[in-house]
């Protein structure tokens, strides 16, 4: 009986220093853009509420950061207002991650989407494009007018890789297929993404897909019954005939997982680029214009991702001129995708220099 | 029964002084107001944006970093609105500075020597002046609306520079990312104070607010700037150029503006990026008026609106709010500081039938 109590007297104490430990550890984030942007800062910060949820911790963030000389004030701010592990997620905040970094040492840092790694400093990002490749399956099967249009932000090689990815999964359903890109050179503009979605219409595309934040293109694409592909979070409610479904960058299970890494002491500085496979990068429900035979070939394409067997960037790729860059059965590695910058055959016009 | 503004005889020489303190007062019973419908302590949310950014020496240092370009650009441009001459475009004249010192620093980024510094900073003067040129002289020559060509060479400054990160200026280490490499520690500027980022830029602003005033209250030129601005006619009565002043108030605020690109890409930043500036040049217009058009005015205002973005930082942190609550504060805050300024030029009047204007 005594032996009992004192068991669970040591486990509550056990427990309660648990618990005041994880009350201890404090997350910050820090956003480029607004959380209300329905889109990628949104997403971020649904990691950021799931990880209070599920851990009981506090967090902070601030949003719409500039990717300039603010951003260093920002980190280090946050830094040294007691948080221990700070999560950096968009690529203009990679330089002055590590140089905030440099200054603690203590002090855990995860910058999303860069190269730059340090002892204190991991990087994640997401292979958003095997989404891409199944919004291009997708596409492929039902674009009637063989035109379809692609917004895009800045020429980075993550978003010419979606372009990519996207147009070789199209081509491979609807080798008569092709794609029409506008950039607007900017994350989150709602004004200029529904201008280059009006633009598109009106050059006879009947699918848009985007590499923007905002639900601008979805709505003009409802307006103008064309369909269009959600970006970052389910964009369903902005356009429920439109969207034929969405990539959901689904941060949760990181941000809990490194989180949880620093509480138990076991936090080291790494490398994560995950898919589909490890739910990093979710699919929306299907709209219903989808139709039945659609949706088991994009399930079947997300299945074979998954299992290894379907590699989005598998040769034979083609560039622009008709010239084979990947012979059949090689594909293009992990370092040659963190670069690229060419276009596959398919993609309308060129990269803007 | 409502108050009528009369205007008065005279500027009042006490509301010159008493309006930034009414302002002042308005917006904090405004912002109390605001952030109590927020569901924060008011008090603790005007020690966030108010008193925590200046409780330690790198917040005061972050201060200076933060105001140097709003000054440095805001002294400049007050000088050309006092003369009316409008140029709205400091943003695209600080892109080209920013570009120009940013060449000499990625030429010589393998090199040391402590004539990187001086050649980036006059580079960067050099780029201002040549797109603000361009506005000058279709304004003398032409007679076109320097607001719009200024404005329009924003956007073109910052294609430009768009296009040089994509391509000639991008770092050949850095995966294809828009990005130029970091500069070497030769194209820095040096610190004031070791541990924060206060540059040498700092001192660069507070001289110039010390030339902006010697330019207006003691030369020539400050007083035909006046006159230009104050009475046109008078000015060319006077046998004053106006192509003269026009050309001096755009090279100056050209030549400010690109300065500033330099330093911030020399000093907090230390490469060039695609994107710069959240929007100086814009800001300073705020900052100008904020300031009066005068210099040390616009020192002040420029400490003013730098401490409203360090507090927005700091109240996001430490209360959770949200960012556009930032927004509505400055914007509350600068709506009264001029709106306040009425009071200088009018008076309230309470009562029927005032006449609307007194003759004088």
């Amino acid at each position: 009986m005594l032996k009992k109590t004192l068991f669970s007297l040591v486990l509550a104490a056990a427990l309660a220093v648990g618990t005041t430990a994880a009350a201890e550890t404090k997350a910050a984030f820090v956003y480029v853009g607004p959380i209300g942007d329905h889109g990628y800062s949104y997403q971020h910060d649904q990691g950021r509420l799931a990880l209070e949820k599920e851990l009981g911790i506090k967090t902070s963030y601030v949003e719409s950061v500039p990717e300039g000389a603010d951003a260093e004030r920002v980190i280090r701010q946050l830094a040294s207002s007691g948080h221990n592990i700070i999560f950096t997620t968009s690529f203009g905040f990679m330089n002055p991650t590590l140089k905030v970094a440099k200054q603690f040492k203590d002090i855990k840092f995860e910058h999303a989407t860069g190269y730059k790694r340090a002892d204190n400093v991991s990087t994640y990002s997401a292979r958003f494009y095997e989404g891409r490749t199944i919004l291009g399956t997708i596409a492929g099967k039902m674009t009637k007018s063989n035109v379809v249009g692609y917004i895009a932000s800045f020429p980075i090689p993550e978003v010419i890789r979606g372009i990519d990815a996207f147009t070789l999964a199209l081509r491979k359903v609807n080798p008569a297929a092709t794609v029409k890109v506008v950039w607007v050179n900017s994350w989150f503009d709602p004004g200029k993404e529904g201008d280059a979605a009006k633009a598109l219409i009106d050059q006879g595309v009947d699918i848009i897909t985007q590499h923007t934040d905002s639900p601008a293109p979805l709505q003009v694409a409802e307006s103008r019954g064309v369909y269009a592909f959600g970006q970052a979070s389910d964009m369903k409610a902005f356009a429920p005939k439109a969207q034929l479904t969405s990539i959901i960058d689904n941060w949760n299970n990181y941000y809990i997982d490194r989180v949880k890494a620093v509480m138990d002491g076991t936090w080291t500085s790494t490398d994560t680029w995950h898919g589909l496979k490890q739910g990093m990068v979710e699919m929306a429900p299907y709209g219903d214009a989808v139709p039945a035979d659609v949706r088991q070939l994009a399930d079947g394409v997300k299945q074979a991702i998954i299992d290894g067997t379907l590699h989005p960037f598998q040769g034979p790729i083609k560039n622009q001129k008709g010239e084979l860059v990947v012979k059949a059965g090689e594909v293009i590695s992990d370092a040659d995708l963190l670069g690229l910058n060419w276009y596959v055959e398919g993609v309308e016009g060129s990269i803007p220099k | 029964m409502w108050p009528h503004l009369v205007r008065r005889r005279l500027p009042s020489k006490a509301m010159v002084y008493l309006s930034p303190v009414l302002a002042l007062v308005l917006s904090m019973l405004a912002g109390i107001i605001l952030f109590l419908i927020m569901g924060v302590s008011p008090l603790g949310a005007l020690h966030a944006f108010f008193i925590e950014p200046l409780s330690s020496v790198y917040g005061l240092a972050e201060l200076g970093v933060k105001a140097t370009p709003l000054v440095l650009i805001g002294v400049a441009l007050a000088l050309g609105f006092k003369a009316g001459v409008w140029n709205i475009g400091a943003e695209g004249q600080l892109t080209m500075g920013a570009i120009c010192g940013g060449v000499v620093a990625l030429y010589f980024y393998d090199r040391e020597g402590f004539y990187i510094i001086p050649l980036m900073l006059g580079a960067g003067v050099f780029g201002g002046v040549a797109w603000a040129a361009i506005v000058a002289f279709l304004r003398v020559r032409f007679n076109a609306n320097e607001i719009l060509t200024s404005l329009m060479l924003s956007y073109v400054a910052g294609l430009l520079l768009n296009m040089l990160m994509h391509g000639p200026l991008k770092d050949p280490d850095g995966f294809n990312f828009p990005e130029s490499r970091q500069f070497s520690d030769s194209a820095l500027l040096p610190l004031l104070q070791e541990g924060t980022r206060l540059h040498i830029g700092a001192i660069i602003a507070l001289a110039a607010v010390a030339l902006g005033w010697l330019i207006l209250s003691r030369t020539l030129l400050g007083y035909q700037i006046k006159v230009a601005g104050s009475a046109p006619a008078a000015c060319e009565h006077a046998g004053f150029s106006h192509a003269k002043i026009i050309w001096t108030t755009l090279l100056l605020g050209g030549g400010m503006a690109g300065l500033a690109g330099t330093i911030e890409v020399a000093g907090p930043i230390g490469q060039l990026l695609p994107n710069i500036s959240p929007g100086y040049g814009f800001t300073a217009i705020i900052v100008a008026y904020v300031g009066r058009l005068h210099p040390l005015g616009v020192l002040f205002a420029g400490l003013l609106l730098a401490l409203t973005y360090l507090g927005g930082e700091t109240a996001q942190i430490q209360l959770n709010l949200p960012v556009a609550v930032t927004g509505v504060f400055q914007g509350l805050l600068l709506f009264f500081l001029l709106a306040s300024d009425v009071l200088i030029l009018y008076r309230l009047q309470f009562g029927m039938a005032a006449p609307a204007v007194e003759t004088s």
